[in-house]
């Protein structure tokens, strides 16, 4: 691992940027700045595809990442977070996911080379980000037959091998699996950014965070904290956390779970809040900070940020609130057999 | 802290190599019942389950797939981890891209070298999984604890260092095998796997141990106390050892503490290898905990693991079924011709069945079983022969062999167990059924140019049918040896009655057991000669010794017989008279009342395991077949009253009677003036001992001349009726167990109505022993007034009569009983005779009796000596 990274980590809580989605929004892009020169006449609408505008409007991306390494993230992620096949089928742009992510990664590269060659004493890094994909392993579409799936593992593994390659290409630090709500799919995540690994011969650390969808405490395909961490463990991650769906508060708890049982680092980077009746995250950075804060005081965090409807404000308020807190120890675990199913289990040694 | 040791139990019911209804719903594609049973297994507190569709008829990479995704999509199923458990490793591998969870992968071994195990480990590890690792090698299983330790020794250096394969998530089998197996390499065992536990658990860090556990009680199989105690002694010793996983059927386990201290010892001593006679002294006492019902086997499935020739050799030893088809399948794709499986691994398979049951180690229900295998295996293989045939040359046999029931004669469960035990060494049985006239054996022998000719028979006439087909066979200039069985034949009747008849070889076989001696030797190009000499010798020496006794006995004259009859004091005893005068009949009686009224040991009997009921099912030597054998006969009694396979019906009648010298007359009614039917009676014809009796059916009837009114009865009953469909059913299925048990059982049904007509006789139609009340030991004992003689058994020999109690009952309309020419009823699982009520009355057999009573017996019945000589030939001196 990157000696600078693993120093940062063990001296200090690491701060992710805020969500892209929220900050494109602002630029209130139209068909046309989407499309660029390149994608005029393409035969489809591609308004909506985010992940597009690394190649039609990559100084706006550019913008971003460097607003929120401004606002004093040492972490952002690229903006590929849909850059798969299957997800860029919507847009009949498949062919174009090798490149979605090289690319992606290739400008937050530039971006952060820039940050560190101003402040050499706070090293910025590319989290190249492999999104969830629009569709799921472990769950039938079809209600009416449970046994079907409208993806295979091993057409998700060739996804994210496609995608991680450019995200390595593109000279990405660390390969997040993020926003996981079904764990089949992250799993064939790992399996892919591991069989890409051993093939290019590099190895990047791996963050790996999902989502516990509502007050049920579980991800969307019934896992609770614990048996998504035993389920993705094989992975030997650089962190484990949760990210989206839920404001810190109602995140808070499964923090907790993971970061009791985790033997590596953990990370959060919660939505600004519950969406109120109009849609909207609002969530103050003070109110966003507040939380966070009493989490890094708890022990809780190594890595901390904001997912959708986060600022470079929040990130702002939440860099100062974790500032000089101890990051998370992370924990001396016994070597158990821990196996999963829905629920967690653990085989304890005699 | 300290941990207690803990087992971890995985639910074994999602395997259709373990579980016959699990894979019923799978291969019937019942996949929300098969949820179900996992469900079930869930809530019954499995913390892991074990999925295994390891089956020659699925497509089992997708079986495994659609139950996977079907677990996932029910939360109380899916939140426990899943052991994805094939020997294929495309199917492991389809299953583990369907789970989210972290499972268990059963398993992987060195079996395949190196290579392959650090290919699936590394897979497996990136797949995210614990894994079974078998302590299994390119040599083969390890069997020794050095073998054990070493090879998982072996396994751990190459998974941790090699693979980066986390140390925790290795799960070590180190392979349980059969203890108290009587061999005495395998006394070992049990220790071995503990010991092996224990170093393994000691010198690999954070590995956890799993093994079957039930493989470890094989050798006790029908004995579930026995196997239970084991598995709870072998875990005990096995958990603080170290072991913490393991496949067992909850069901097979029983407290350690609660065990039977006698029994524990011994189990102790078993599993631990503490003494040589071990075995032995577990075996002594057994029995003692051995349940009284016929409990549900678990199955043992490690032996699925065998190569298929074994599998084979295994269902054909075991008499099971379940897989026959797949395996034989298997074996098929494995040779150029169909035909090579039968000759290769299936007689391969017989040949040790023949060996076991020629040696005493097996009993025939087992054989039979054996056979059914064998059959149904054939069956299969017989379209892609036939497909083959241009090219094959048939089947190499050590001969062929006509069986036939005689002309007449009805009676065929001997003749078919002699069929199945002499198939089962490797002999071509043609079968040509009952009532087989000699023209049509002699026809089919040409025909099938058969080796030997195989005769049977129940009943005495068939013993003269027998004579006749001999005499037609040394007319037509045959030469091939004759063999006789059947429960009248005799090696003296053989000796004197048959063989005469014939140049060459008639041999009498005692039953199934020897079949296959006989025919070895009739058929062995070098020991032939001798045997048939010898046999020529003995018989000659019997006929010369009959010959002389025939001198030597002492026989007086019928005159002076009837002088010496039974004495009954007439003037001082009141007959009783029935309730009714008639005939009454029975349509569709009650099976259930026959059931418990089953006198089981001539049941056993037939099945040739001697010893009487119930002591038979604790018997030290077949008390388990015989108990096997009557779990299987007490299930199909039930089915044949749940699915009114059979049905039973009977005709009774009584009918005013006097004695007129040795014949009875029957009246028409009350006043007796009228004469029915005349039932003549023979006499004992031996010369009694002073105060012995020359006895005579007739003496039991008050005599005309006495003046006092008495009564005789008659009955058919039959429990056969539908019993032919049943056995079409089960000969399509090439099922000779079923169709031996359905018949034996059926004559045991029709003897037991016989026995309960006779008690509702005694206490209620005839009315004379209304108090009665004695149990069925006592009732098997004969412990009540009055007799129930059977027209051709020995108190009155001549089946001839038969026809007259026919007409008197109306057999055929009323009960459904038809007489052969032989005059053997039809269906075969009948009963008939008649009643005598005197308190006096007892069975007896007639014996040898003399011209005198011959010519005057003709006289009385109307008939020529000569055919009274023939159908009384086993009485005649």
């Amino acid at each position: 691992m990157n000696k600078s990274l693993k120093d940062a980590l063990n001296n200090r809580i690491l701060v992710l940027d805020g969500a892209m989605g929220t900050m494109i929004q602002r630029h209130k892009l139209g068909e046309t700045d989407y499309r660029g020169e390149r994608f005029h006449d393409w035969p489809q609408d591609v308004k909506g595809n985010n992940d597009l505008l690394t190649l039609t409007q990559p100084d706006i991306i550019k913008d971003i990442h460097r607003q929120y390494y401004a606002a004093g993230a040492d972490l952002v992620e690229t903006n590929t977070f849909n850059s798969t096949r299957v997800s860029q089928a919507d847009y009949g742009m498949e062919e174009l996911a090798y490149e979605l992510n090289r690319e992606g990664a290739r400008i937050a590269r530039d971006v952060a080379d820039e940050f560190t060659a101003k402040e050499p004493n706070k090293p910025r890094f590319v989290i190249g980000t492999l999104g969830p994909t629009s569709r799921t392993a472990s769950l039938s579409p079809d209600v009416n037959n449970p046994a079907f799936r409208n993806v295979t593992f091993d057409e998700l593994v060739e996804n994210y091998t496609e995608a991680t390659k450019g995200l390595i290409d593109g000279g990405a630090d660390i390969i997040m699996i993020e926003t996981i709500f079904d764990t089949l799919n992250a799993k064939a995540a790992i399996f892919a950014v591991n069989k890409i690994f051993s093939d290019m011969g590099v190895e990047l650390p791996i963050m790996i965070s999902g989502t516990i969808t509502d007050a049920s405490g579980r991800t969307l395909s019934g896992q609770t904290a614990e048996a998504f961490w035993y389920s993705v463990r094989h992975a030997k991650p650089l962190s484990i956390g949760f990210n989206c769906a839920l404001g810190a508060k109602e995140l808070r708890q499964h923090v907790v779970s993971v970061s009791k049982i985790a033997d590596c680092s953990v990370s959060a980077h919660p939505n600004a809040g519950l969406p109120n009746e109009m849609g909207e995250y609002d969530e103050s950075p003070a109110e966003m900070a507040t939380h966070l804060k009493e989490w890094g005081a708890s022990g809780l965090l190594n890595i901390v940020g904001g997912c959708c409807g986060t600022e470079p404000d929040h990130i702002t308020a939440i860099a100062e609130a974790v500032k000089g807190l101890k990051p998370r120890a992370i924990p001396e675990t016994d070597r158990h057999m821990r196996l999963s199913g829905l629920e967690p289990f653990e085989v304890i040694q005699q | 802290m300290k941990k207690s040791p803990i087992f971890i139990n995985v639910g074994e019911r999602t395997n259709v190599t373990g579980s016959a209804k699990f894979k019923k719903l799978i291969l019937n594609g019942d996949f929300s019942e098969a949820l179900d049973v996992a469900r079930q297994q869930v809530e019954a507190g499995a913390q892991i389950i074990d999925v295994n569709m390891d089956e020659a008829m699925l497509d089992s990479e997708q079986a495994m797939v659609t139950f996977l995704n079907l677990i996932a999509s029910e939360p109380d199923i899916s939140r426990v981890p899943v052991m994805i458990d094939s020997s294929k490793w495309s199917v492991i591998e389809a299953g583990l891209k369907c789970v989210q969870g972290k499972a268990v992968v059963n398993s992987i071994s060195m079996k395949e070298g190196k290579e392959a195990f650090i290919h699936h480990a590394t897979l497996i590890k990136n797949y995210g999984a614990a894994a079974v690792v078998m302590a299994f090698d390119e040599q083969g299983q390890a069997d020794t604890l050095e073998r054990k330790v070493d090879i998982c020794t072996k396994s751990y250096e190459i998974l941790v260092n090699e693979v980066g394969f986390p140390p925790e998530d290795i799960i070590f089998d180190p392979n349980v095998f059969a203890v108290a197996t009587g061999i005495e390499e395998h006394n070992g065992y049990g220790v071995d796997f503990i010991e092996a536990t224990r170093q393994i658990k000691e010198s690999l860090p954070y590995v956890h141990v799993s093994g079957g556990v039930s493989n470890v009680s094989f050798s006790f199989r029908g004995n579930n106390p026995v196997r239970e105690a084991m598995h709870s002694v072998f875990l005990y010793h096995a958990i603080q050892a170290g072991m913490d996983m393991g496949i067992v059927n909850a069901g097979l386990i029983t407290v350690y503490s609660e065990i039977d201290p006698e029994l524990r010892e011994r189990v102790e001593d078993v599993i631990q290898n503490r003494r040589d006679d071990a075995t032995d002294r577990l075996l002594e006492i057994a029995d003692q905990f051995k349940g009284e019902k016929g409990v549900q086997l678990t199955e043992d499935l490690s032996w699925r693991e065998g190569s298929v020739e074994e599998r084979l050799s295994h269902s054909l030893v075991k008499g099971i079924t379940t897989y026959i088809e797949e395996d034989t399948e298997e074996a098929r794709l494995k040779t150029d011709q169909a035909l090579e499986v039968i000759e290769g691994p299936l007689m391969d398979g017989m040949n040790v069945v023949g060996d076991l049951f020629g040696s005493g180690q097996m009993f025939l229900p087992q054989v039979v079983k054996s056979a059914r295998v064998m059959k149904q295996s054939v069956a299969y293989l017989l379209p892609f022969i036939e497909a083959e045939k241009a090219k094959s040359g048939g089947i190499s046999t050590k001969g062929k062999i006509l069986m036939a029931t005689v002309k007449g004669d009805v009676h065929d469960i001997g003749k078919n167990i002699v069929g199945v035990v002499l198939q089962c060494n490797n002999y071509e049985i043609v079968d040509l059924g009952v009532m087989v006239s000699y023209e049509k054996i002699l026809k089919a022998a040409r025909q099938e140019n058969v080796d030997i000719i195989g005769l049977s028979g129940l009943i005495t006439p068939s013993l003269e049918e027998m004579s006749q087909v001999a005499t037609e066979m040394q007319r037509q200039e045959f030469d091939i040896p004759v063999m006789i069985g059947g429960a009248t034949t005799s090696k003296i009747h053989t000796a004197v009655k048959i063989a005469p008849n014939y140049s060459h070889p008639v041999i009498h076989v005692l039953d199934a057991s020897r079949a296959v001696g006989v025919a070895s030797n009739l058929l062995s190009e070098n020991l032939k000669a001798d045997y048939v000499a010898g046999i020529a010798n003995e018989y000659q020496e019997m006929r010369d010794r009959h010959a002389r006794g025939k001198k030597k006995k002492d026989r007086i004259t019928i005159g002076e017989c009837r002088d010496n009859g039974y004495p009954i004091d007439w003037a001082n005893y009141m007959p009783p008279k029935p309730s009714f005068l008639g005939v009454k009949s029975f349509d569709d009686y009650d099976l259930g009342k026959l059931v418990d009224r089953i006198d089981w040991t001539p049941f056993f009997r037939t099945w040739e395991l001697a010893g009487t009921y119930p002591k038979i099912l604790k018997d030290e030597v077949v008390g388990e077949i015989a108990s096997n054998l009557f779990a299987d006969a007490e299930a199909m009694l039930k089915t044949i009253q749940d699915e009114k396979w059979l049905t039973a019906r009977a005709s009774i009648g009584f009918w005013p009677a006097q004695a007129v010298g040795d014949d009875v007359a029957l009246y028409s009614d009350e006043s007796r003036t009228q004469i029915m039917e005349t039932i003549p009676f023979l006499r004992q014809q031996i010369r009694k001992r002073e105060g012995s009796y020359n006895m005579c059916l007739a003496d039991y009837i008050a005599p005309e001349s006495s003046g006092v009114a008495d009564y005789m009865g008659g009955f058919v009953v039959t429990a056969g009726i539908g019993i032919e469909e049943k056995l079409k059913e089960f000969q399509a299925k090439f099922d000779d167990f079923n169709d031996i048990l359905l018949k034996s059982l059926a004559d045991r049904l029709a003897e037991a109505f016989a026995e309960h007509m006779h008690e509702m006789v005694r206490k209620e139609y005839w009315g004379y022993a209304a108090q009665e009340n004695l149990t069925n030991q006592e009732m098997i004992r004969e412990r009540y007034d009055g007799i129930r003689p059977a027209p051709g058994y020995p108190a009155c020999p001549d089946h001839t009569t038969k026809p007259d109690l026919f007409r008197l009952l109306d057999g055929g309309n009323r009960a459904g009983v038809t007489l052969t020419d032989s005059m053997a009823m039809l269906p075969a699982a009948s009963v008939s005779g008649y009643y005598f009520s005197h308190p006096k009355s007892q069975y007896f057999g007639i014996g040898k009796i003399g011209e005198d009573q011959l010519e005057d017996y003709a006289r009385r019945r109307g008939m020529d000596l000569k055919d009274v000589k023939r159908w009384l030939a086993s009485n005649i001196a």
